[in-house]
C-alpha cells in the first residue's frame, strides 16, 4: 500500500499556476515582498554588467599593445582613487618630446621607443560624407605602428620622415575608412578634421571583433603635425617602449624608469612621477579593483536578499494562515504532507523568481545604460543572470521551508474547520 | 466481507486535563452499495465518526478495516492515499477552492493521484456532465449558486471512483428545494451502485436512505433498516427493501 510516489511534474505545474494566481490576487502585497529580491538581484546584475563591459573595453584596448611593450604616461591608465588623486597626478610634470628623445638615445635595452597622443575627438569629413563628432585623432611616431600591432590594409604607415617634417598626411582606422569612403579606396583622398585637410596615405586592418567598429573609428597623423596644430605646452604625451624579449623585459623597464627618474629629478626613494604599465599589470590592476567591487556588491546584495527572504517568509506565513482551509480541503481529497510542502515551496520560489526576473531585466538595462554613458560596449553577463536567478530560487527555498513545513503539518480536520 | 468493518472504535479528546469521549466502542459493518444515514443531535459524535470512516482521523482505540485493509494502523501518507482513492467527501460548506474553476476543482484529486493531464481533464468533464454542470465548468465557485457548488463538490468526490461517498450535512447550507435536488442526486448515485453515507440531524433527509444509524453521546443508539424510502429516480425495480449487494 505504501509505495513512495515521487513529486510529479503536473503537480509542480499546478502549484506554479496556483502561485501565480495568488500573486495576482494580492498584487500590492506581492509587489512589496518582491521589492527586496528585485533590489538584491538588480544590484548584482547592474554591477556585474557594468564591470563586464569595462573589462571588455579594457581587454579590447589592451589587445592593442604588442608583446613585451609597456606604456608610460602622466596619468594612471586606471584610476579608482578618490578626489585627492587628481591633485597628486596634476602636479606631475608633463611628458614631452624631450623625454622621448632622451629614451631613444639612452634606453639601450629597448628595440623601439615611440610616442603617441590623443589629440582631439570630433567630426571628420570626406567629399562623400561627414561622420558624427566621435572620431578620435591620434598623433603618433612611426614606432607606434609595430608597438600597437597596427597592420596596414593598404598604403603605408606614418614614417619617421613624416614626423620629422610634420607633413599633413594621415592613416585611417578601418571603421573610419568605411564611413568616409564607402565606395572605393581612400588612398590619395583628402579628409578634413577641425578644418585641416590631411592626405590619406594608408588604411589599417580591422582590429578583432572585440568592442565592435568603434575601436577602429580613428585617424592617425604624425605626432609633430598634431602638436604643431593642437599645442605642446602642458601637453603630456604617451611613450611606448618595446623590449627585445620577455627575458629582458624587466631590465628594460628598470632602465627606462631610471632614465626618466633622473631626467625628471625624482629624489631617490620617492614615488615615480609617471605611470608605467603593461597589458599584464593593467589586467591585474583591473582585477584587484573588480574584486573590491565584487565584495561590495556581494555585501549589499546579501543584505538585500536576506531582508527579502525574511519578507518572503513573513508573507508565506500569512498565506499559510489565510489558506488553512484550502490546505484542509487538499488534505481531505488526498494530498500528502509532501504535496502541501511542495506547493508552498513552489510558491515561495515562483514569488522569488518573479522578483528575480524583474531585477535581472532592470539590472541589464541599467548596467548597459551605464556602459553607454561610459562609452563601453553592450554586454549581457549570461553567467551572472543564471547565478542571480539561482540565488533567487535558493532564497525562496531557504526562507520558504519553515512556512511550507508549517502548512504541511497542519491537522486536516482542524484546517477544514478553520474559518 | 463487508466494505467497512469497525470494531470497538473509540475516539477520545483531551481538553484541559479532561477526557472527552466523542466516540465509545462503536462497532458496525457497512456493505458495498449501501445508502445510509448517520443521525444524532449536535455533539453526539457524528462528525467524529465520519472523520474516522473517511480516514481523516485515527481512532484512539479499536479496529477499522476498509476494503480488507487495516486503516487503523496506517501512517499519514497511506491515509492520504486511501482518502484519494477510496473516499469522496462532500461537506456542508462545499469546501471548494475559491480561486479555481469548477473544472480545476474537480480535477484536483486526480492531480494528487497522478493521472496524466489529458485523461484527467476528460474524466473531470465527464463527471461534471454527470452532475448536470456541463455548461458551468469554467465558472469559479463565487459565480455559481449554492446548489451548483454542491454539485461541483459531488463531482469532485466522484472523480476518482471512490468506494464510499461521505457527506456531512450536505444540504445544511441549501434551501429546501435545492436540498431536494441534491438528495435526488445522491439517490441516483446510490442506484448506480455507489456506497453513500450521509451525516445529518434532519429526519427529513435521513428518510431518503435505506438504513439509519442513530448515535447519542458517542454510542450507537439504534441501527434500523428504513422500510419506506421515497421512490428514487431511475430506481424502477426498487421495492423498498434494503439493498443487499
Ligand atoms: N478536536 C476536538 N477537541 C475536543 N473535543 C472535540 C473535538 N472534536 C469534537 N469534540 C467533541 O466531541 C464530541 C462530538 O463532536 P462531533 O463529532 O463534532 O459531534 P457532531 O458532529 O455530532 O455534532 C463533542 O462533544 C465535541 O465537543
Ligand atoms: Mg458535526
Amino acid at each position: 500500500m505504501s509505495k513512495a510516489s515521487p513529486i510529479r511534474l503536473s503537480e509542480l505545474l499546478e502549484s506554479a499556476r496556483m502561485a501565480i494566481e495568488s500573486v495576482r490576487s494580492h498584487k500590492l502585497r506581492s509587489a512589496l515582498t518582491l521589492l527586496g529580491v528585485m533590489v538584491g538581484v538588480f544590484s548584482i546584475i547592474l554591477v556585474m554588467t557594468t564591470m563586464r563591459a569595462m573589462q571588455r573595453s579594457i581587454e579590447g584596448e589592451l589587445a592593442a599593445l604588442g608583446a613585451n611593450t609597456f606604456q608610460i604616461q602622466r596619468w594612471p591608465a586606471l584610476s579608482f582613487g578618490g578626489p585627492g588623486s587628481w591633485e597628486k597626478y596634476g602636479r606631475r610634470k608633463p611628458i614631452s618630446m624631450s623625454d622621448l628623445r632622451l629614451l631613444q638615445e639612452r634606453a639601450t635595452l629597448a628595440i623601439a621607443v615611440a610616442a603617441q597622443d590623443n589629440l582631439a575627438s570630433g567630426e571628420a569629413s570626406s567629399r562623400f560624407d561627414t561622420t558624427p563628432p566621435n572620431v578620435r585623432l591620434i598623433g603618433a611616431t612611426a614606432g607606434v605602428f609595430p608597438a600597437r600591432n597596427w597592420n596596414m590594409k593598404e598604403g603605408r604607415p606614418i614614417l619617421d620622415a613624416d614626423v620629422e617634417s610634420a607633413t599633413e598626411v594621415c592613416v585611417l582606422g578601418s571603421g573610419l575608412e568605411e564611413n568616409l569612403f564607402p565606395f572605393g579606396s581612400a588612398l590619395g583622398e583628402r579628409i578634413k578634421m577641425d578644418g585641416i585637410p590631411y592626405r590619406v596615405v594608408g588604411v589599417l586592418e580591422k582590429k578583432g571583433a572585440l568592442g565592435g567598429s568603434s575601436q577602429d573609428n580613428f585617424a592617425v597623423i604624425p605626432l609633430t603635425t598634431g602638436l604643431n596644430r593642437y599645442g605642446r605646452i602642458w601637453r603630456s604625451i604617451e611613450l611606448l617602449v618595446q623590449a627585445q624579449d620577455l627575458q629582458r623585459y624587466e631590465d628594460t623597464v628598470e632602465q627606462v624608469r631610471g632614465i626618466l627618474r633622473t631626467a625628471r629629478k625624482v629624489p631617490p626613494g620617492a614615488e615615480d612621477d609617471f605611470d608605467l604599465f603593461s597589458n599584464d599589470s593593467l589586467i591585474s590592476q583591473f582585477q584587484s579593483f573588480t574584486l573590491t567591487a565584487r565584495i561590495g556588491v556581494a555585501a549589499v546584495s546579501s543584505i538585500a536578499l536576506i531582508a527579502a527572504g525574511i519578507g518572503i517568509m513573513n508573507i508565506m506565513l500569512v498565506s499559510v494562515t489565510e489558506r488553512t482551509r484550502e490546505i484542509g480541503i487538499r488534505r481531505a481529497i488526498g494530498a500528502r504532507k509532501r504535496n502541501i510542502l511542495t506547493q508552498f515551496l513552489t510558491e515561495a520560489v515562483v514569488l522569488c523568481e518573479l522578483g528575480g526576473l524583474i531585477g535581472v531585466a532592470a539590472g541589464l538595462i541599467a548596467g548597459n545604460i551605464a556602459a553607454q554613458v561610459l562609452n563601453l560596449p553592450v554586454v549581457i553577463p549570461v553567467d551572472w543572470v543564471f547565478l542571480g536567478l539561482l540565488i533567487c530560487s535558493a532564497v525562496g527555498i531557504i526562507f520558504g521551508v519553515y512556512p511550507a513545513t508549517k502548512a504541511a503539518n497542519l491537522d486536516p480536520i482542524e484546517s477544514l474547520r478553520y474559518e | 466481507m463487508p466494505l467497512i468493518s469497525v470494531e470497538n472504535l473509540s475516539r477520545r479528546y483531551l481538553m484541559g486535563g479532561e477526557t472527552i469521549h466523542a466516540l465509545r466502542d462503536v462497532s458496525l459493518a457497512i456493505e458495498s452499495g449501501e445508502y445510509l444515514a448517520i443521525m444524532g443531535p449536535s455533539g453526539s459524535g457524528k462528525s467524529t465518526l465520519m472523520n474516522l470512516l473517511g480516514c481523516l482521523d485515527s481512532p484512539s482505540s479499536g479496529r477499522y478495516e476498509l476494503n480488507g485493509s487495516r486503516v487503523s494502523e496506517m501512517d499519514d501518507d497511506q491515509l492520504a492515499e486511501i482518502r484519494n482513492r477510496e473516499i469522496g467527501f462532500v461537506f456542508q460548506t462545499f469546501n471548494l477552492l475559491p480561486r479555481s474553476t469548477a473544472l480545476q476543482n474537480v480535477e484536483l484529486p486526480l492531480v494528487y493521484s497522478g493521472m496524466p493531464a489529458v485523461a484527467r481533464r476528460q474524466r473531470a468533464i465527464e463527471v461534471l456532465a454527470q452532475v448536470g454542470l456541463a455548461e458551468r465548468m469554467q465558472h469559479k465557485p463565487n459565480e455559481l449558486s449554492g446548489g451548483q457548488r454542491q454539485r461541483v463538490a459531488i463531482a469532485r468526490a466522484l472523480v476518482t471512483r471512490p468506494s464510499i461517498i461521505l457527506a456531512d450535512e450536505p444540504t445544511g447550507n441549501l434551501d429546501s428545494r435545492t436540498g431536494d435536488e441534491i438528495m435526488s442526486l445522491f439517490a441516483e448515485l446510490s442506484v448506480n451502485g455507489n456506497t453513500v453515507i450521509l451525516v445529518t440531524h434532519e429526519e427529513e433527509i435521513a428518510r431518503h436512505t435505506r438504513r439509519i444509524i442513530r448515535i447519542r453521546d458517542g454510542l450507537i443508539a439504534s441501527d434500523q433498516t428504513n422500510i419506506s424510502p421515497p421512490p428514487t429516480p431511475g430506481a424502477h425495480t426498487d421495492t423498498g427493501q434494503p439493498m443487499v449487494p
